[in-house]
């Protein structure tokens, strides 16, 4: 059981442990730019490839002409979905076991999808002939709403699954669906919304690619790919890639520094395994890396749900019941990154902060025209979804029943002595603090003022609203009897080495792209072995070196390769004990821990630190001893962590442009114990931003027909410094009883928290008016069409 | 990501440039010419225009003046927006011209982007034109006979059309100086920082004697051309410059649009935009007429 | 087509290329000059990552043409550190945790350096104008516009 780490931390600045803000140990080569990202790395004789998209959102290829491409100069071969189906990888598992295409024989089912792909000796050369390939396509009809997509009779999308008949994936439901319509029927109040998430992308600055390398003569495959779960991929690799020769201790993937993940690096792309095949084909390294309009239009979208909402209470305001329908629009396969038993992932955290009598959720996935996908831009497996429904419907409440959206919650909040809490979903919440979250958010804004000062304005005809979001999250995937993917059990693992001069290496199974593992592995190392974390060399990504990981998503390195990081330093740090105890020659009981060294009990003057122990291990341990002084461990979460938070915004709308301004948001996190409070702060900073960019500004919209209406950042908002306000943050902690060190994850909390807090503030502008809800994002025009109804239209 | 190839020109005199455009025009060549390149360049790394050729004018030294004589304000082909927004006598006397260079995409591509490339470009989304059209500018148009001015009002003739003829360049922009009791301000509405205009409006007044003596108004991205809104500039002549006033001018210049729906909007919500900023412009620029900020 | 001999001043140093027409600023440094630290992140001149002072001036370098750089100063992120003193501004972003992942990064110290050689003082407001062209989507810039105001004492 671990305690709070509030106030000073336990080690020396020297050590820097547990609760020092470090300074990230990955910056010195990121500010002199000497990042190892992919487009930086060149290999000898490296050619390019580039790939031709298709149009049509549906269409059947008639003809592909590669003979214009073949003469363009530079361009070395076209490959198309033929040459794939030569070597049966022209389809490929996805990690929900559906099937993809790599490159299509028959049809493309979305606009943007892989037709062909170029290699040519530049990357000039190779736009130069995705220009010349000549494809003839037949256009066929397309469907866009998942809804229609459903209706019995349509057009059956998946033709090449024998004998489907409709365009439905699977259904899936959590909770009692006969008590919750029971409860509702009998409810006092109800209110119900449909809640609609659009489309959107993560948009990391770097786009993804890859540089595949096959070395004929050893038969070993090197593939350098932007990539969060390098070991995962590899065995995805073997497996899909076993008949032609690839077998897996010849696969090396290297995943080298990453601008950015979010989710959207998890997905196998097309890409990756056409590249390989050429690579293989040509016997020379292929380098493919998108660029910007073909990441936002063909790569791993995120959330898309059409969520029917509803919640019920009796007369004093009590919840009693909530009950969602969900429609998840998929594309034209389900190729959500979910842990296989989870095709909704955590949705059923819907229940959130709330103490329910009954709850029911149901989803239906649905085949369309567009790009697969799903699980991406930092949901946390559909906690973003989810947070949203039931944070949007307990606002749509407060105001139906004209309670203070702040006194609701905390009414009906789960009590801080409640823990663990068995949801009526079938999870444990660890731990929590709903209230005191809550408590402090609103004392740092000021929340009574607030509405003091909305009071005033609304007498004025001035529009101010104050949104709060009191989210759960649901983190660190996962317990094996649960979690995995592709039957990959979610464990995490780490390995740490320590040298004979007292320095370690620690190698993981996760992969930061930003979330400074380097810094905070070597902390948590340093706070269990005393070992200054300046002297923990901290490596990911390799899978010739590092041990087998699941990756980094979904906020689950702390709680996973974290706990596997104390876990191993608690063994090394065991055997440290016996050889301190063997130089000090005394019992093991009689020895005392205390950072960096074993003290004998009552003679503090006889001790052996860390160092002296770990040079022993090579030079002087005792017989029958291996000598070395390192460990790994795999670890098996026990459950979940739940992270927490409450967040409160306040807009001001200008009634004669409908934009929404931020004037303050403040966040009160819950991460349990804090590893280095100035990288939780700017996980927090840039989830804010995350989350503001759904509730304004980012939306992927599709016409009729398919085309993508928001295909570059000329038309896929991506905020500026000059759209996100300051963000003022806060934290409460409260552990989590069942890791090692007390800590839950917290690199999603905030892109889960603020779109509903945004949202809520602006419905709360317009409560009076009637407003009700309004979906995400608020776009002026939005915001405008709603005053010019209501009259108050500048 | 990557243009098509194309010849590219790097002439160090204006003759020079404008015998290239006339040449290659009459060899049946596409010849663009390339001032700042911040619309250009992105179009030819779309693929959506593929000139066989670009001639730099860059390399031309004396381009780059931007000085009030005469009564007039003068700048040359390569004054860059930025330019603009450090000059002392832009921000003593033009604030309009500050207004409007501060809101066009970011700045970085302000420090490249030329003016006269703003206007020449023919975009409707471009904010010089609603700018240049409400303080009555007038361009000045090179071609191998020499130059000849032409009123920014008869300059934007089609959407990404001008008045320039094939072997002319745009040298420079004329704008008379501001009349003591003249004051203009350009508003956009934009959906984020680097966009193009929801609806812009620019608007300029001289105020004496109480009432407005002479009134323009421009406006951005609300038609296939930038428009000049001639029935609320003749409305507002004579008229006290109150609230009630602009919201008629503001009305009339709405009527004046003819906006396509996109993502940044209907028409409705553009052409109500158009009304809404046209009435904050007018009354900022009466603001500044006043000697206000 | 026709290519081009160009020489480029980059980082003070005299580099010869010969070049077509077409190939965009941004390629000749990272491809040609092999200075990776300059980043490509989109393809409409929006995200600032290929950011470089050309003759000082902060500029997206994708969005201008190699030819055009011929007899000109060129300065990426790897010209900041001198004599191996980080430059203010990169101490600023370590100091004040403004990277992340750090594929924004040389960018937007590119654009702010050029800020402080003009502002030594500049305001919260300025500062987010100032880098209003550089998208970042790990940090939400709080920590970024403290780099700057840390860098900008510094220099003071």
């Amino acid at each position: 059981m671990a305690t709070e780490n509030e106030g000073t931390p336990r080690t020396s600045a020297d050590v820097c442990g547990m609760g020092h803000s470090m300074k990230r140990k990955e910056d010195p080569r990121f500010i002199r730019g000497q990042g190892n990202y992919i487009d930086d790395i060149v290999l000898p004789g490296m050619l390019y490839m580039d790939i031709v998209r298709s149009p049509f959102a549906h269409a059947k290829i008639v003809k592909i002409d590669t003979s214009r491409a073949l003469k363009v100069p530079g361009v070395l071969a076209v490959i198309t979905g033929e040459t794939l189906a030569g070597f049966k990888l022209h389809w490929m598992p996805t990690l929900m076991s559906d099937t993809q295409m790599v490159l299509p024989t028959e049809k493309v089912m979305y606009q943007a999808q892989e037709v062909a792909a170029v290699i040519a000796t530049d990357r000039y050369a190779a736009a130069d002939g995705v220009e010349a390939v000549d494809v003839e396509y037949d256009p066929l009809p397309v469907i866009v709403d998942p809804y229609k997509a459903l209706e019995p009779g349509a057009q059956v999308l998946r033709t090449d699954k024998p004998g489907k008949k409709d365009n439905h994936i699977w259904h899936w439901e959590a909770g009692d669906r006969a008590a919750t319509d029971q409860a509702f029927k009998d409810a006092a109040v109800k209110v119900k919304e449909h809640i609609y998430i659009p489309r959107i992308h993560v948009a990391s600055i770097e786009t993804c690619g890859c540089i595949a390398s096959f070395d004929k003569a050893q038969g070993k495959l090197t593939v350098y790919m932007t990539t969060q779960a390098p070991h995962a991929i590899r065995t995805v690799f073997a497996l899909v890639a076993g008949h032609v020769g690839l077998s897996e201790e010849k696969i090396r993937i290297v995943s080298p520094d990453i601008g950015g993940g979010f989710g959207g690096k998890v997905p196998v792309y097309p890409g990756y395994v056409i590249a390989t095949a050429a690579s293989v084909v040509l016997g020379k390294p292929v380098k493919w890396i998108e660029d910007r309009m073909e990441n936002l239009q063909a790569d791993s979208f995120a959330r898309d749900y059409h969520m029917d909402t509803e919640l019920c209470a009796d007369k004093d305001g009590n919840i009693t019941a909530l009950r969602i329908k969900t429609v998840a629009d998929h594309g034209y396969t389900d190729a959500a990154a979910n842990p296989s038993k989870f095709p909704a992932g955590m949705f059923s955290i819907c229940t959130g902060a709330y103490k329910l009598k009954q709850a029911f959720t149901e989803m239906d996935a649905a085949y369309t025209n567009k790009p697969p996908g799903g699980v991406a831009y930092r949901c946390s497996f559909r906690v973003t979804e989810a947070a949203h429904a039931i944070e949007r419907i307990v606002d749509v409440l407060a105001h139906e029943m004209k309670i203070d959206p702040a006194e609701l919650r905390m009414k009906n909040f789960i009590g801080a002595n409640e823990f663990p809490y068995k949801s009526l979903l079938g999870w444990e919440y660890d731990s929590g603090n709903y209230a005191g979250a809550l408590q402090k958010a609103m004392d740092m804004i000021g929340y009574a003022d607030l509405r003091k000062e909305q009071a005033e304005k609304r007498a004025r005809g001035e529009l101010m609203g104050i949104g709060i979001c009191s989210f759960v999250e649901i983190v660190g995937a996962g317990p094996s009897k649960q979690f995995d993917i592709l039957g990959i059990k979610m464990f995490d693992s780490a390995e740490i080495r320590v040298h004979p001069t007292g320095k370690a290496i620690a190698r993981f199974g996760t992969k930061s792209q930003g979330q400074g593992h380097e810094t905070t592995y070597a902390q948590i190392v340093a706070e269990e072995l005393g070992i200054p974390a300046s002297q923990i060399q901290v490596e990911e990504g390799d899978t010739d070196t590092a041990p087998y990981g699941l990756g980094t998503y979904a906020s689950r390195s702390t709680p996973t390769a974290g706990a596997a990081a104390v876990m191993a330093a608690r063994k090394i740090r065991d055997k440290a004990r016996k050889i301190a105890a063997y130089l000090l020659e005394v019992a093991e009981e009689d020895l005392e821990w205390e950072v960096g060294k074993f003290v004998v009990k009552g003679a503090p003057q006889k001790s052996k630190t860390i160092q002296e122990c770990a040079f022993a291990a090579y030079t002087n341990h005792p017989q029958g001893m291996e000598a070395g002084l390192e460990a790994t461990h795999y670890y098996d979460p026990p459950n979940l962590t739940f992270p927490f938070g409450s967040y409160i915004c306040v807009v001001d709308i200008d009634r004669g442009t409908g934009q929404v301004k931020i004037r303050r948001f403040v966040a009160i996190d819950d991460c349990g114990n804090i590893i280095n409070p100035m990288i939780v702060k700017g996980q927090v900073h840039g989830g804010l931003a995350m989350g503001m960019a759904p509730a304004l500004l980012e939306e992927i919209t599709y016409d009729e027909n398919g085309n993508n209406q928001a295909g570059s950042f000329m038309d896929y908002l991506v905020p500026t410094a000059m759209e996100t306000p300051n963000w003022e943050t806060g934290h409460t902690v409260t552990p989590s009883p069942h890791h090692p060190i007390g800590a839950k994850g917290v690199g999603e909390s905030a892109t889960v928290g603020a779109p509903p807090a945004i949202a809520n503030a602006v419905v709360d502008a317009l409560a009076h008016l009637g407003v009700r809800h309004i979906d995400i994002p608020i776009t002026p025009e939005k915001v405008w069409n709603i005053l010019r109804d209501k009259g108050v239209a500048e | 990501m990557i243009p098509a190839s194309f010849e590219y020109h790097a002439p160090t005199s204006l003759p020079e440039a404008i015998g290239l455009l006339g040449k290659l025009g009459q060899a049946g060549e596409e010849a663009k010419i390339l001032s700042g390149g911040q619309s250009l360049l992105p179009l030819l790394k779309l693929r959506f225009a593929r000139p066989g050729h670009l001639i730099d004018i860059n390399r031309i030294p004396g381009l780059d003046y931007l000085k009030e004589e005469g009564g007039v304000l003068r700048m040359g082909a390569l004054v860059r927006e930025a330019a603009l927004e450090t000059s002392p006598i832009v921000r003593a006397k033009y604030q309009i011209l500050i207004d409007t260079a501060a809101v066009i995409a970011d700045p970085l591509v302000r420090n490249q982007a030329t003016v006269c490339g703003n206007l020449a470009h023919g975009d409707p989304a471009n904010d010089h034109p609603a700018t240049m059209l409400a303080i009555g500018a007038d361009v000045v148009a090179t071609g191998p006979k020499g130059a000849r001015t032409i009123p920014v009002k008869q300059f934007f003739t089609a959407v990404f059309t001008t008045a320039l003829e094939a072997n002319e360049v745009l040298t420079e922009i004329r704008i008379p100086a501001p009349p003591p009791g003249s004051g203009g301000a350009y508003v956009k509405l934009e959906r984020k920082v680097g966009d193009f205009a929801t609806a812009g409006a620019a608007a300029f007044l001289v105020i004496g004697g109480g009432v407005i003596e002479a009134a323009g108004i421009g406006l951005t991205n609300l038609g296939p051309t930038p428009i000049k809104a001639t029935d609320a500039e003749q409305f507002l002549k004579g008229k006290k410059p109150d609230a009630a006033t602009f919201a008629e001018a503001a009305k009339r210049a709405a009527a004046a649009t003819a906006p396509n729906p996109d993502r940044r909007g209907s028409v409705e919500y553009k052409q109500n935009m158009a009304r809404v900023l046209t009435q904050r412009a007018l009354a900022r620029a009466a603001q500044r007429a006043a000697g206000g900020p | 087509m026709s290519t081009h001999k160009i020489s480029v001043t980059v980082n003070g140093t005299r580099l010869e290329a010969q070049v077509e027409s077409r190939l965009l600023l941004v390629h000749l440094i990272r491809e040609v000059f092999r200075l990776t630290g300059t980043h490509i992140g989109c393809d409409t001149t929006h995200c600032g990552a290929c950011t470089v002072l050309l003759d000082g001036a902060p500029t997206k370098s994708c969005t201008v043409l190699a030819v055009q750089a011929d007899g000109r100063n060129v300065k990426t992120v790897e010209g900041l550190e001198q004599d191996g003193k980080l430059h203010a501004i990169q101490d600023g972003f370590m100091q004040e945790h403004g990277l992340q992942c750090g594929f924004c990064t040389p960018g937007m110290m590119m654009t702010s350096c050029a800020l402080l050689e003009h502002n030594k003082n500049p305001s919260e407001a300025e500062i987010r104008g100032a880098i209003s062209g550089n998208l970042c989507r790990c940090t939400g810039y709080v920590n970024i516009v403290k780099a700057v105001q840390h860098a900008a004492a510094k220099l003071r």
